[in-house]
């Protein structure tokens, strides 16, 4: 056997099991999604009818702001970790990073247990205030569910972006008389854009493709995932759950690959 | 010197940052915590018992043996398919090669539930097939092909593999047998951290696996998510305990692995 051969032999099993279980089903998704008896105006119907649409701006507007609360955080606490050495700081980071791989129903039970009609904050607040805080279904409890599994995702890359800086930069502003707070705007933000633009990519996509949570918390939200889910489960409307997805997969991909082209890894889009 | 303003600011960071790590543990503590109280509403002091754990395993014992015959048959898969095929992309890298390598990574970028519908839609006519567990393996496949392939891809770019390949073949050694006595030995550290990839991912998988299950064949994440809807908070907790012990040493090793790694490779 030459080694060309062999090398296309390694290839064979790949090949077969991605166009069966991969490329064929995704292309029959987007076939489906112009069956239905509206054709390919299903797909334009994910903008234009108004139930679709307020459920995608809903959906987007979420996970722009789980980005958004996440990289402000995520860069506190990054600058800091990788700034300072302490005792703890090791369990510290652990901490951070240890909800990574949590299932989105695991992260939604979490948000259950802080802020659901036992949960901690319900307590606190019963005690305190004697009016029971209940909010883990509502959007504001997405809101924290979704934060919950973006943190671990954005703080490694924002503290791998900082140990790279030049700390040389950041002295001649000094030299140069820059208070902290300017050498923070004008030299260490700039510097951290790339890890924002591709961590933030990340943690958008993963917000607008996170079913697990949604499933577990929203009851009164309606957001994509949810949507495609009872589209097809409830409603058996096949071609629009169908052109659903095929949307919010095209949305997704589009963010991950202009995350990529900054530099950063590709994370699973799951939560 | 330290001014008081650098103290200030030490300390103003480290209560937010101690914040939002309590926003992450103080729910997972709590969980742990639940599982083992008699009486969540009462508190610990209505005793610590093991009732709710043995409640979990009665009740669904059947999906954490499925979770595991699938997160190993999936890394069975994932290895024999995933090695020779990475190796094969490494050697290559021409066009089609990287094309390949795009394919085969989209499920990452796919939301898990477009995978799903897009699986249910071409072969949820197959009935048989559609029952067993093997329909939720092929999506898990699919899911974690990715890490595999690109886990071992990354330690082929780090160590010379061409020339590793000819010095065995100008010995005389057929390809089969390079590949089996040099290649997989070499690319160990990449197998064994995308086989951990592997099985985390897998026993974790919520999102396709929701969609691709019957009621026959559900996994531990598609029964957590059912015990969250109906059971009492503690059966709920005890059995995200049951979870939790099962991930945590494998996220432990793979953290300890990639430190491992990356000591070995001289970078922090």
């Amino acid at each position: 056997m030459s080694k060309k051969t062999f090398i296309v032999l390694c290839f064979v099993p790949l090949a077969i099991l991605v166009a069966a279980f991969f490329v064929l089903p995704m292309a029959k998704l987007v076939v489906v999604g112009a069956s239905g008896n509206k054709g390919l105006a299903a797909y334009a119907a994910i903008l234009l009818d108004p139930r679709y649409r307020s459920t995608l701006i809903n959906t987007v507007l979420l996970a722009a702001a789980t980005t958004a609360a996440t990289l402000v955080i995520a860069t506190i606490s990054g600058i800091f970790l990788q700034r300072h050495h302490f005792p703890g700081r090791s369990l510290l980071i652990a901490m951070l990073t240890f909800p990574l791989a949590f299932p989105g129903v695991v992260v939604g039970f979490m948000i259950i247990l802080l802020a659901g009609r036992q949960g901690l904050i319900g307590q606190v607040t019963q005690t305190l205030f004697n009016d029971r805080q209940v909010f883990a279904y509502s959007l504001q409890g997405l809101f924290l569910g979704y934060l919950y599994f973006s943190i671990p995702r954005v703080i490694l890359t924002i503290m791998a972006a900082v140990e790279k800086l030049d700390p040389s930069l950041e002295e001649a502003a000094r030299a140069l008389g820059a208070n902290p707070w300017r050498v923070i705007r004008d030299v260490v933000l700039p510097a951290l854009m790339p890890a924002f633009i591709a961590s933030g990519a990340i943690a958008f996509a993963t917000a607008m493709g996170a079913f697990g949570t949604a499933f577990t918390l929203a009851t009164d939200v309606d957001v994509l995932p949810m949507l495609i889910y009872t589209e097809f489960t409830l409603s058996a409307n096949f071609a629009t759950s169908a052109a659903l997805s095929v949307g919010l997969g095209l949305v997704t991909w589009a963010i991950l690959a202009l995350a990529r082209t900054f530099g950063g890894n590709t994370v699973a889009a799951a939560g | 010197m330290k001014t008081t303003r650098d103290r200030l600011l030490f300390a103003a960071q480290l209560i937010f940052t101690l914040l939002v790590a309590a926003f992450l543990i103080v729910p997972a503590v709590l969980s742990m915590t639940a599982g083992v109280t008699a009486n969540y509403f009462l508190g610990i002091k209505s005793g610590l018992t093991l009732q709710w754990v043995a409640q979990v395993w009665e009740l669904y014992y059947d999906t954490i043996f499925r979770s595991f015959l699938i997160a190993f048959s999936a890394l069975a898969v994932t290895l024999v398919v995933g090695v020779p095929a990475a190796y094969a992309l490494h050697l290559r890298n021409d066009r089609l090669s990287r094309a390949v390598e795009e394919i085969i990574t989209l499920p990452l970028a796919i939301p898990g539930l477009a995978i799903a519908l897009a699986l249910l839609l071409t072969y949820g006519g197959f009935t048989d097939f559609r029952r067993s567990w093997l329909f939720i393996l092929v999506g898990h496949v699919i899911f974690t092909l990715p890490f595999m392939v690109r886990s071992v891809m990354a330690v082929f770019a780090a160590i010379d593999v061409k020339t590793l390949d000819e010095g065995a073949a100008s010995l005389g050694a057929s390809p089969w047998r390079r590949f089996l006595d040099v290649i997989v030995p070499n690319a160990r550290p990449g197998i064994l951290a995308g086989s951990l990839m592997v099985v985390t991912l897998s026993l974790g998988e919520f999102n396709l696996t929701w969609m691709l299950h019957t009621p026959l064949t559900k996994t531990l994440p598609v029964g957590l998510a059912d015990s969250y809807a109906s059971m009492r908070l503690e059966v709920a907790s005890a059995y995200t305990l049951v979870f939790f012990v099962m991930i945590i040493p494998l996220l432990t090793a793979m953290q300890l692995f990639a430190g491992m790694r990356a000591n070995a490779m001289g970078t922090r």
